[in-house]
């Protein structure tokens, strides 16, 4: 085969391969361009005066405005009130829904007990329990942190009970016939096995928390981001507006990078 | 229709055992009347095409699924559900990912209690047992197929079972390593004292490591025929060129493809 012909072939394969592994430093790259495009055709609508700036305020006018609101104190108190409620809530459902979802996983009676009125309500949307929620515990902090709850609690249940299903049963057995009870077996080998999959159901919980956070900020409020964003709004103030969404963004991916963390951290067996 | 090996006393008595699968619409046959005795410390395979029942018969053994007739005794005593007693390697790698190779080891003593220096002992004998003591503080996908079937036996016997069930271990490892792999279970079963039920479709692997060889058929799963190994206690390579070996293994695969 002549050189021509090689790298006539070499061209034929395409570059996009499914699954295929890519250079690190490419990924960086490509990472960095897509924020740069991005940032680039923000720039670039706002600046050719496009969009009426009340609609889409500039970049440098937004990030002088987050450099500024992060200057009071104010904004963090803001910040601080948003992520106790986000974290309780998130919390509580996984404190409360870890252990009913290994029950679920583990036993076919608890399976059956607990999954079919689960998948009946999880397709309830949560913001429609906002009036319910507001006649049962008030519109205190305690109104915030259920609806976040709620959002999150049913999900995590289901998941949770899916993960469990899927770790291989010889294990088990294997476990069995090195002398384990029932309860040793789900302390030394079934709890264990998950772990590493909890983490990443959290991570992914952890981001409709923030979700569920905006909303519950939008109802009786005088504190939090999902506020801050509101009051904006009410002044046409849409530099405050994207300042609120860029400080969650940024939160959420703070976090996110933490649990990734863990990951890593925690379990060096993968 | 058996007697265990001469000089010992069963330590497994299997009589008319039988299991049927029934569901609603149909019923499947997987074992019918078998009647076994196994020996203290004896090696015995179980052998025979796919379906005959093999694995099931083991896994009844090994208390994970139960007969639908007949019983089983260890020692005299009937089995009820699993136990530490009978200790099983299976063909899928099944070592505790989150666990290093020494504390897969370990989790049976550390089950029952025993303390720490005394585990480390335990660990600290079968990894040289098994050859794998550079790889105390490895995880389990560090290693390669063999040295996890090496641990899962490893892990097995430092439980100190009466009985070691072993459901086709070598069946996804390569030629090369099946060969080593046999090697190193006969020195570990030599110098452990053990009995071994050993599951296999291999007849060259059943003939070289074992004391006893059960044929079984299909339709439904049954023990066709048996046979005594004819060959010295110690084996190697060399075994495998003798005029009994090469006869056993033409027997045992004229009585296969009844």
């Amino acid at each position: 085969m002549g050189l021509s012909e090689v790298k006539a072939a070499a061209r034929k394969r395409p570059k996009l391969q499914i699954f295929r592994d890519i250079e690190p430093a490419l990924f960086t790259a490509l990472a960095t361009a897509s924020f740069v495009v991005i940032l680039g055709a923000w720039l670039l609508v706002s600046r050719l005066g496009l969009v009426d700036p009340v609609f889409l305020p500039q970049p440098q006018n937004v990030l002088a405005e987050l450099v500024r609101q992060l200057g009071t104190g104010e904004y963090w108190t803001h910040i601080w009130i948003s992520v106790f409620r986000v974290t309780a809530g998130f919390l509580l459902a996984c404190a409360v829904g870890i252990p009913i979802g290994i029950f679920a996983g583990a036993f076919r009676a608890g399976s059956a007990v607990i999954e079919p009125p689960m998948e009946f309500i999880r397709y309830m949307p949560a913001v429609a329990f906002i009036p319910l929620i507001m006649v049962w515990v008030g519109i205190g902090e305690w109104a915030k942190i259920l609806l976040i709850f709620i959002g999150c609690f049913f999900q995590v249940v289901l998941m949770v009970a899916d993960i469990t299903r899927r770790v291989n049963p010889d294990l088990l057995h294997v476990s069995y016939t090195l002398g384990a009870s029932r309860w040793q077996t789900i302390e030394t080998v079934l709890i264990p096995a998950i772990r590493p999959e909890l983490v990443t159901m959290m991570r992914l919980i952890l981001g409709w928390a923030w979700t569920y956070l905006v909303v519950a900020e939008l109802i009786a409020v005088n504190s939090g981001l999902g506020y801050a964003i509101m009051k904006a709004q009410r002044f046409l103030n849409t530099e405050q507006i994207f300042v609120g969404i860029i400080v969650i963004g940024l939160l959420g991916l703070f976090s996110d990078r933490m649990f990734a963390l863990m990951h890593k951290r925690f379990f060096p067996w993968l | 229709m058996t007697t265990a090996a001469e000089g010992t006393e069963p330590r497994i008595a299997i009589a008319g055992l039988g299991k049927v699968y029934r569901s609603r619409k149909s019923e499947f046959e997987a074992l019918r009347d078998i009647n076994l005795n196994i020996g203290k410390n004896e090696f015995l395979t179980l052998i025979g095409p796919s379906g005959c029942g093999k694995s099931t018969l083991l896994r009844i053994l090994a208390g994970l699924e139960e007969a639908t007739a007949g019983s089983i005794r260890i020692d005299g005593e009937p089995i009820s559900g699993p136990g530490a007693d009978r200790g099983m390697v299976f063909q899928s790698y099944t070592l505790f990912p989150w666990l290093t190779v020494r504390e897969n080891i370990e989790y049976g003593p550390k089950l029952n209690g025993v303390p720490i220096l005394e585990r480390r002992k335990i660990s600290d004998r079968y990894l040289k047992l098994i050859r794998l003591e550079p790889f105390a503080k490895a995880y389990p996908k560090q290693l390669s197929g063999g040295m996890k079937q090496r641990v899962a036996i490893a892990r097995a016997l430092a439980n100190k079972p009466k009985v070691l069930l072993m459901d086709e271990p070598f069946g996804a490892l390569d030629a090369q390593t099946k060969l080593e792999m046999q090697q190193i279970l006969l020195d570990v079963w030599e110098k452990e004292k053990t009995t071994v039920v050993f599951i296999t479709h291999d007849i060259e692997e059943a003939v070289f490591l074992s004391q006893r060889v059960c044929v079984m058929g299909v339709r439904p799963g049954r023990i066709v025929s048996e046979h005594v190994v004819p060959l010295p206690a110690s084996r190697t390579e060399e075994t495998r060129m003798l005029p009994e070996f090469v006869s056993l293994k033409r027997e045992l695969g004229a009585w296969l493809k009844h």
